[in-house]
């Protein structure tokens, strides 16, 4: 049964392509990426269920396929916190019959959002007259105050976390740019929010991000800077299309807050394990996958508070750290670090913590020189395994050094 | 599982991009129609701001006109803006150098401020920029006679100029050091004494010129990073807009005398209490002119002492007060009336000398009753606290004063409303000035100096952008939390000392004697002023 991963992943990618095909015909529409991941929650409610959710609801569940439509209000109000694409889509129908301009103008959000359009890099499929909108828009990316305020603000964390452990491996650093005579890889840089603070650090980084628009942001902010302009790269791309040509270039990865956004996480991890030196360094921060970051991630800050735009996230592509860790751990990558994040929104700051249950950074090491090769099958029964273990414990903060 | 859902899907999708279209797209450039006249009306306001205005104005005008996408839109909104509207391009992007950090005013807190960059580990690979009105002060040998202005430095601000390096120098020109200070009003007997048990030293009385001349030599050492243009002002400044841009420069252009300009991600505004950057960024100021000037002058005392006190007495015209310079020197600042001070200066010597005696020594302010009272509440304290005894020393007597270094100069009190701005910071008297009875003025700029550098420095480490209002306003919040405690207490110690109206006179005896019994409040006076 739990075989069937890889057909559900390239079930998805091929979702993906009569996706972009379809955009040719009826213009750009992001609401479709929630209906296609609609699509894939359902194909994906195996792994769901056999990670979080016990067989009652699993019963429930599985009989989805027409549900979207004959749910009552209460059936509704039961399932919420089992099943949160459910209540995405209905939540559109709703606007839709009480205030339609709401709706467009979340779309309009979802289209600045880099990885809700993760496969649509073809600039032939995109209305040229939609992106002078998305560019007049633009500037929202480095706007401190604006709704990306939470990603200015985590980089009081997140730089220090990954220059503190990347400075443990040299000797010696420079001072006025420890990272200098580094190379990174910021793996979905959108407007380059942490791709700039590295740069200064000293740095040689490349941003990848498979939106334009976004590249496009970045590579005009950064232009406006000297120092910056010579060690940023920016490149509108995914991080497939790059992996043979810097294969074990860089000396660190970073994928901040993306894995929730990745249709195929085992993939993704794969690849940043590729383009890695041996002994380099990936980062990760991203949402845990909880009734509580439902609950907050989700319900509050997406449609309650609005500190993140509607539509960002989708729940089921959380990934909970133990999840993180076997995939990590299954590809050659030891986790040396997971630590809780914790955002608060009235002080607009964010503070390590011990729970792990909202955000988490990880920090994972690239082993040795020795292939790490294990077969599909194994990996899955692992897996599922850990999962089984820790599916109803709360991990905390781990400081694992392995090795 | 069928996947029904992609038909429907784009059904729904055509039916909201028709809304989309029609909804949405409508509002946004009526939005940004909206920016156009905001913008407009700023660069309005701007060109009547000031000198700086009018090249601001163009520029903002552009800027306002690049938020169109659409070409259409641009040109109503032009039509609506008329004569403000500028075909000028933002000019110079790509020529100008880009300065990591701009200093505008070389004064003690200004070039104190570069150099305090210049040496910090996390600054190493910036460049910073040092605007100076004024030609380059280097005192090639040490003057003999002492300069009449005068600093009291703080052990605070001490371990700042040692942090880089220029506490060395003044160590090796000269300086005195300060052990104990005595403040008394002229009305009563009251007084209080601040002292040292363990010797340490309270603050030290420094030549500005000699400050000046550490920091120079501080700042030459490290020209590599810290480029100083002497003889050079800023005429102007192009702050980037509220909001970026995609097309606008996102740094401050400044415009210098000369019509070159430069552009900095962080300005440092140090060009005193009539800040022209303050001006230009249209900070509001709460100000005030004390009805009070200063007179100062170096004093020859009639003989030798260890002098290693500073002498302050209140009298109903303004604080007079005698710091040390060395044995047998000491310098004079003495807040009064305008009137008297002009009489002061112009006065022959040894009246000068006769009238700065009798200010400390004369009783004629005294009243019975006042006088009572304090002797009533000193034996009440002496009953309740029998060990401690404060023991009233004697100021030294003036024999003469050094010909020439008489001079005045007008007493006010001002505070910035905002001590930052994006891309902008404000130091020293630029963002505070204060009435000199304290003796903080100095040392308040230098407060600024060590907290600015402190959240720079983990800034940059961190490697945020140095014009970033996240960590300015860190800097703010510690600052003014500080400055204004300190602002406030100078002011209300001002008008409260001014008065010779007897309620008033006994209140302060009165609370004056219960600082000076109660020590662990006086250790907190101390430690709050030595920072």
């Amino acid at each position: 049964m739990w075989g069937s991963r890889k057909l559900i992943s390239s079930g998805s990618r091929f979702l993906g392509v009569r996706r972009s095909g379809c955009r040719v015909a009826q213009g750009d529409c992001p609401r479709s990426t929630a209906s296609a991941g609609l699509e894939i929650g359902k194909s994906k409610i195996l792994c769901l269920v056999r990670a979080h959710f016990r067989a009652r609801r699993w019963n429930f569940v599985a009989v989805p396929s027409h549900g979207r439509r004959v749910y009552s209000e209460n059936q509704l109000s039961w399932t919420l916190p089992i099943k949160p694409w459910i209540f995405s889509e209905y939540r559109i129908m709703w606007f839709k019959s009480c205030k339609m301009t709401f709706v467009c103008f979340n779309r309009m959000k979802s289209y600045r959002y880099p990885w809700t359009r993760l496969y649509s890099t073809s600039g032939t499929t995109v209305d040229s007259s939609e992106v002078k909108t998305f560019l007049a828009l633009a500037h929202r990316w480095w706007d401190e105050q604006g709704v990306y305020a939470p990603l200015h603000s985590m980089n009081d964390l997140r730089v220090p976390f990954i220059r503190d452990n990347l400075l443990k491996t040299v000797a010696n650093h420079q001072p006025g740019k420890p990272l200098s005579g580094m190379k990174i890889l910021d793996v979905g840089c959108g407007g380059g929010l942490l791709t700039e603070p590295l740069g200064r650090l000293g740095a040689s980084v490349i941003g990848i991000d498979p939106v334009a628009e976004n590249i496009e942001t970045a590579q005009r902010h950064k232009s406006f800077d000297p120092v910056l302009d010579k060690r940023i790269e920016y490149r509108a791309c995914a991080l497939e299309e790059i992996v043979e040509e810097t294969a074990e270039t860089f000396d660190a990865v970073i994928a901040s807050e993306v894995v929730e956004h990745v249709t195929d996480l085992e993939t993704f991890i794969q690849c940043c394990w590729q383009v890695l030196k041996p002994g380099a360094s990936l980062f990760i921060t991203t949402i845990n996958k909880t009734q509580l970051s439902y609950a907050l991630g989700i319900v509050f800050a997406e449609q309650i508070a609005g500190i993140v735009p509607k539509g960002t996230h989708t729940w089921e592509k959380f990934v909970s750290p133990e999840m993180l860790e076997s995939i990590l751990e299954s590809n050659g990558l030891s986790v040396q670090t997971v630590a809780g994040m914790f955002y608060n929104p009235f002080s607009r700051y964010w503070h390590w913590s011990e729970n792990t249950s909202l955000n988490y950074a990880a920090h994972a090491v690239k082993s040795g020189a020795q292939e790490h090769q294990v077969p599909a099958e194994s990996v899955l029964k692992e897996e599922t395994e850990e999962l089984q273990a820790t599916a109803s414990t709360n991990a905390g903060v781990r400081e694992e050094v392995k090795k | 599982m069928q996947p029904p859902i992609l038909p429907a899907q784009g059904g729904k999708n055509r039916f909201l991009i028709g809304l989309f279209s029609s909804h949405v797209l409508v509002p946004v450039l009526r939005w940004r129609l909206k920016l156009q006249v905001i913008g407009g009306l700023c660069s309005g306001s701007a060109s009547s701001g000031g000198p700086s205005g009018a090249p601001s104005a163009a520029q903002m005008g552009t800027m306002a006109a690049r938020l169109a996408v659409s070409r259409w839109v641009a040109a109503r909104a032009a039509a609506r803006r008329g004569p403000l509207v500028s075909c000028r391009r933002w000019s110079g992007v790509a020529t100008d150098t880009v300065y990591d950090v701009v200093v505008s005013g070389g004064g003690l807190v200004g070039a104190a401020m570069a150099c305090a960059l210049g040496y910090d580990v996390h600054f190493c690979d910036k460049k910073i920029l040092l605007l100076e009105v004024g030609p380059k002060k280097v005192l090639e040998k040490l003057p003999e006679t002492y300069s009449n202005r005068v600093s009291s430095i703080s052990p605070g601000s001490a371990t700042l100029l040692s942090s880089f390096g220029a506490w060395d120098h003044i160590c090796n020109m000269r300086y005195r050091a300060f052990r104990r200070m005595q403040v008394w009003d002229a009305c009563s007997e009251a007084l209080i004494v601040f002292d040292k048990d363990n010797l340490d030293d309270m603050g030290y009385i420094v030549e500005n010129d000699v400050i000046m001349h550490a920091l120079t030599k501080q700042l030459e050492a490290v020209s590599d990073r810290v480029t100083v243009l002497y003889r050079s002002k800023a005429v102007g400044y192009t702050w980037p807009y509220s909001f970026p841009m995609a097309d606008s420069s996102p740094w401050v252009q400044i415009t210098l005398g000369d019509g070159s300009t430069l552009q900095t991600k962080l300005l440092i505004g140090a060009d005193g209490h009539n800040s022209g950057v303050r001006q230009a960024a249209g900070i509001q100021n709460v100000s005030w002119n004390y009805d009070q000037s200063a007179v100062v002058a170096t004093l020859h005392l009639s003989e030798a002492t260890e002098n290693n006190v500073a002498w302050q007495r209140f009298l109903p015209s303004g604080p007079i007060a005698l710091l040390p310079l060395s044995d047998t020197l000491s310098s004079l600042v003495w807040s009064t009336s305008h009137e008297h001070a002009a009489e002061l200066v112009s006065m022959d010597e040894e009246k000068f000398v006769d009238a700065i005696n009798s200010a400390f020594w004369s009783d004629v302010n005294h009243t019975d009753f006042i006088d009572s009272a304090g002797t009533m509440l000193h034996y009440a304290i002496a009953f309740l606290k029998p060990t401690k005894v404060s023991a009233r020393q004697l100021p030294p007597s003036v024999a003469r004063v050094d010909a020439k270094s008489r001079a005045l100069f007008p007493l006010g009190l001002g505070h910035a409303a905002e001590y930052v701005r994006p891309r902008l910071a404000l130091i020293g008297d630029a963002a505070h000035r204060v009435h000199p009875l304290a003796g903080q003025g100095v040392n308040m700029g230098f407060g600024d100096i060590s907290s600015l550098v402190h959240h720079l420095s983990t800034a940059a480490f961190n490697g945020k952008d140095l014009g970033s209002m996240s960590h300015l306003t860190g800097y703010e919040t510690d600052r003014q939390r500080h400055n204004t405690a300190l602002l406030a207490a100078t002011d209300v110690l001002k008008r409260l000392y001014s008065t010779s109206a007897t309620p008033l006179v006994l209140l302060r005896t009165w609370g004056l004697q219960a600082t000076n019994a109660v020590s662990p409040l006086k250790e907190q006076i101390m430690a709050f002023a030595s920072k």
